[in-house]
């Protein structure tokens, strides 16, 4: 790309030149009215699952009924829109196997999405009789600074790395963390990220040291990233933005907000398509007229 | 009378029961053996043994092995773990070094019955030197390092190193000289991360070499920090680089601020930043995350030239779409080599190629002994023998 | 002595680091966690410096009355609300019965107090804004850019319809006369799971490279311009 050149007048400008130089202010408004009209509207739509959407799924489901689960909430409130339907859904799927669920944050906000996401997730009329105890079925050891060094630090010594959890109870009085050493004691790691640290450090810092076999749910941008290791088995499965969290509800029978909100996704895609489409004739109309 | 018939009746289903369970003659794992695990700091022992004849797949009368462990053949053993149904493997973690221990295996079935091995042992736990599952990185890393000491060693005998244009690197001067021209500031973002991150010491690398430029064109350069270290590191970099130049009077300590660590609340500062003062260049250089596009295209909206260098594959097609020219990955960490010119630093550029080469060449040996061995040409085992010795635990 | 220093530093503290990941004998073995905990230590301290610099440059811009001070009295404005919410709490907050000060401290960021309140009705509604600011970003970049100028560029404009396309539902609505395996979701997986893991793969190594060869110029203290002077 060169240098940007001094905008041309737009006096003596044909229609196609103008077109494609189109304000980006009208390309926001249209975009503004795309996202959310259809959020007014119910709009069914076939969710097509990914292979790498159904072995996430799959992955939960094999697990043996009561296993340990270790779930890393690595993303604050803008990425929730995409990650928070992906962890409700996850909970409802560990609850239904009794898995015991033990949470941590490698980003500060992280704690508070696992007790939103879990409080949505309870509110399922399956769970009405279901009794979740504190420290013996689920504890949120809350947020660690520190990065990817925290996670190295879990190989060898998880209880000192949190020693307390996110309600000031030390780690090694709860019933759930006994005999908790390091990732070997868990079954199953999830982790839901959608930047640094992330689904990455992850995978280079527990899976290839440890042997773990974990999941992951990445935001749209994030996921490209993180489909090498698919690829190479490092990750089980992994759900890719709100298409990822729509397909694991479908898959899971539960549609919430994730199925919710395609509506809007599908049609700003179009409305930027057509955008595009509009872009290039304009390109061509004033090229051939030059 | 019913009931005390009915206690009879249960005790009598009970006594048959439990012959029933042990009728099948659950049978002890067999080949109990023990060893120092490898590659570790010691204090972990291997215990080893064959799978119990009762452990069958899909057969019930197995529910798993408890290992147990004595410091003498004759005992007392206590239980140091559990295994799963198959597992033939239990790692002891809290052996001491240098101290025989002995082992015993139990195959574990319903209603508390259980066979016990023989003795199996004794083995020590110790300490290894060298981690010999990973003497393949080992071998990569020498073979890499040696290149780059070569190539720098061959560059600063004055040996002539080609190395190809950088267009985002070129135009550097080019983006100093138009905000001089237009009389308006640079702003100079060192990416998200900490300083112990290699894209954020790239990017102070090239700041000194912009903030050079800048002191010399006597041009206002602003550096917005997201972390505390990488502004006190880019205060000490730039006001280097304006003594070089000569100008040690136009240094502005306050041109290196912190702002936020919050990724939007930064994005947000910046972008207020940019659509008030409308700087004329904007460098993007370092780890960048969601935020990318929103600088970008604030900057794209200004007017601003825009020259964007990260590491990170996700926001590179966004600083790409949006940017005048972006370095992608490796031409950021080549930044500093290149604009210095220093031979030596050039060199280290060329032994990173080797280390392309060769990854190159391995690259296309395994995808055409994946592809034979899919057509059923080549044998599996040499394969899977060749990914193996790349794996790296 | 004061660019010396440093790189001796550097050079014997990387090196160290280097052989350790080959070496899992004591003491090297347990390097990596001491580091660990030095590195957040150090990362936690570093927050309080750059905090007192804004604080700094802040309030000295309001004093001065420079351009923009109003968005620096913000600042102060929102950093000294937050911190009163969240360090004075335990003062105004009904205290839970059984629970010592320090309990009560430590629950500042429950949901219900002051430090809840401004997280969820303050921050949260502006980050997601900002975060949603891409949508509208990313749509008036591909109007600009993706433009069919060249052959490499055309294609890279189908690749992009088609993933656009295979990432929403409509797509496969829309071109469902394409056969079964061939469908819209079915091309745009392909296309994420092969040809862009391989461009992925390939700049990932890329970066690796010239992570090890920065790396390695920093520990032999070939590149030393960062330390100021000459290199």
């Amino acid at each position: 790309m060169s240098l940007p050149e001094t905008p041309t007048p737009r006096t003596g400008q044909d229609f196609w030149e103008r077109l494609a130089q189109l304000d980006r202010r009208i390309i926001f408004a249209f975009i503004f009215l795309a996202l959310a009209i259809p959020l007014f509207f119910t709009i069914r739509q076939p969710i097509a699952v990914s292979p790498e959407g159904r072995a996430y799924f799959e992955a939960i489901e094999n697990l043996p009924a009561g296993s340990k689960v270790l779930l890393s909430f690595d993303f604050d409130p803008p990425s929730s829109p995409e990650l928070q339907p992906m962890a409700e859904a996850t909970f409802k799927q560990l609850l239904t196997k009794n898995c015991k669920l033990v949470v941590i944050a490698l980003w500060p906000q992280g704690p508070q999405q696992a007790e939103k996401a879990l409080a949505v997730a309870l509110r399922d009329p399956q769970f009405k009789d279901l009794k979740l105890e504190y420290g013996e079925n689920y504890a949120n050891l809350g947020f660690m600074a520190g990065d990817e060094v925290v996670i190295q630090k879990m190989n060898s010594d998880l209880p000192s790395t949190f020693p307390s959890d996110y309600k000031g109870n030390a780690t090694l009085s709860l019933p759930i963390m006994q005999g908790v050493k390091n990732y070997k004691n868990f079954d199953f790691i999830i982790n839901f990220s959608s930047g640094f640290p992330g689904t990455r450090e992850w995978v280079q810092f527990c899976v290839d040291r440890s042997g773990s076999k974990m999941i992951a749910g990445n935001t749209a941008v994030q996921a490209p990233e993180n489909y090498p290791y698919v690829r190479s088995g490092q990750l089980k499965g992994l759900l890719a933005g709100m298409k990822g969290a729509a397909e694991y509800e479908t898959v899971v029978g539960k549609p919430g907000k994730g199925v919710s909100f395609m509506g809007a996704q599908s049609v700003s895609h179009l409305v930027v398509i057509l955008f595009v489409i509009l872009g290039n004739i304009a390109y061509f109309a004033s090229r051939r007229k030059k | 009378m019913k009931s005390k018939f009915a206690l009879f009746l249960f005790g009598l289903a009970l006594f048959a029961a439990v012959p029933a369970a042990v009728g099948q003659t659950l049978l002890p794992p067999t080949a109990v053996r023990a060893k120092d695990a490898p590659n570790d700091a010691g204090k972990s022992i291997l215990a080893l043994w064959q799978l119990s004849a009762s452990d069958i797949k899909g057969d019930k009368a197995v529910i798993g092995y408890q290992i147990f462990r004595s410091v003498s053949a004759q005992g007392p053993f206590e239980a140091v773990g559990t295994a799963a149904k198959g597992d033939t493997l239990f790692t002891d973690h809290v052996a001491k070094n240098g101290t025989d221990y002995y082992y015993k295996v139990r195959t574990l079935g319903a209603l508390g019955v259980f066979a016990e091995s023989e003795t199996g042992g004794p083995a020590q736990a110790k300490a290894q030197w060298f981690n010999s599952d990973r003497s393949n990185a080992f071998l990569a890393v020498l073979i890499l390092v040696t290149a780059i000491l070569y190539f720098i060693y061959k560059a600063s005998t004055g040996k002539e190193l080609y190395i190809r244009k950088i267009a985002g690197l070129e135009e550097v001067d080019n983006a100093v000289g138009r905000a001089t021209e237009m009389g308006k500031k640079i702003i100079f973002i060192p990416g998200r991360q900490d300083m112990d991150n290699v894209q954020t010491i790239a990017a102070v690398l090239l700041l000194g070499r912009v903030a050079k430029l800048a002191a010399e064109y006597e041009t206002r350069l602003e550096v917005p920090n997201v972390r505390s270290m990488v502004m006190v590191s880019c205060r000490e970099v730039v006001k280097e680089a304006f003594l070089k130049a000569g100008r040690p009077e136009a240094y502005r300590e306050d041109d290196i601020y912190y702002i936020t660590e919050d990724q939007f609340g930064f994005a947000a500062a910046v972008d207020g930043m940019m659509l008030r003062d409308k700087p004329a260049a904007v460098f993007y250089q370092g780890a960048f995350f969601a935020e990318a596009l929103i600088f970008a295209e604030t900057g794209n909206s200004i007017g601003a030239i825009q020259i964007a260098g990260t590491a990170q594959p996700a926001q590179l097609p966004f600083f790409v779409v949006a940017c005048d020219y972006t370095l992608i990955g490796e031409e950021l960490f080549a930044a500093s080599a290149y604009l210095s010119k220093e031979p030596r630093l050039l060199g280290s550029l060329k032994g990173q190629d080797v280390g392309k080469v060769f990854i190159l060449t391995a690259i296309s040996l395994g995808a055409a002994l994946a592809t034979l061995k899919a057509m059923g040409w080549f044998s599996g085992e040499w394969t899977a023998a060749y990914i193996k010795a790349f794996l790296v635990r | 002595m004061r660019r010396e220093i440093p790189l001796i530093i550097t050079s014997f503290v990387g090196f160290l680091f280097v052989i350790r990941f080959f070496i899992p004998h004591e003491p090297f073995a347990s390097m990596e966690n001491t580091a660990s905990s030095w590195i957040q230590v150090i990362k936690a301290f570093a927050i309080w410096l750059g905090i007192l610099n804004l604080l700094k440059i802040s309030g000295e811009k309001i004093y001065k009355k420079d351009k923009g001070w109003g968005f620096a009295a913000i600042v102060i404005a929102s950093f000294l609300a937050i911190s009163i919410a969240g360090f004075f709490f335990p003062f105004w907050e009904t205290r839970t019965p059984g629970d010592s000060f320090i309990e009560h401290a430590r629950k500042f960021q429950y949901p219900g107090t002051s430090f809840d309140w401004f997280y969820t009705y303050v921050y949260t509604p502006l980050s997601s804004t900002m975060f949603a600011t891409l949508a509208f970003f990313i749509a008036s970049a591909a109007f600009r850019a993706f433009r069919a100028r060249s052959f490499q560029a055309t294609l890279l404009l189908l690749a992009g319809f088609i993933v656009m396309l295979g990432s929403v539902p409509v797509g496969n609505a829309l071109f469902s006369w394409l056969p079964q395996g061939w469908q819209v979701s079915d091309i745009a997986d392909w296309i994420k799971n092969y040809p862009q893991v391989a461009g992925q793969r390939a700049i990932q190594i890329g970066i690796a490279l010239g992570i090890i060869s920065t790396s390695l110029r920093l520990i032999l203290g070939v590149e030393r311009s960062h330390l100021g002077g000459e290199g």
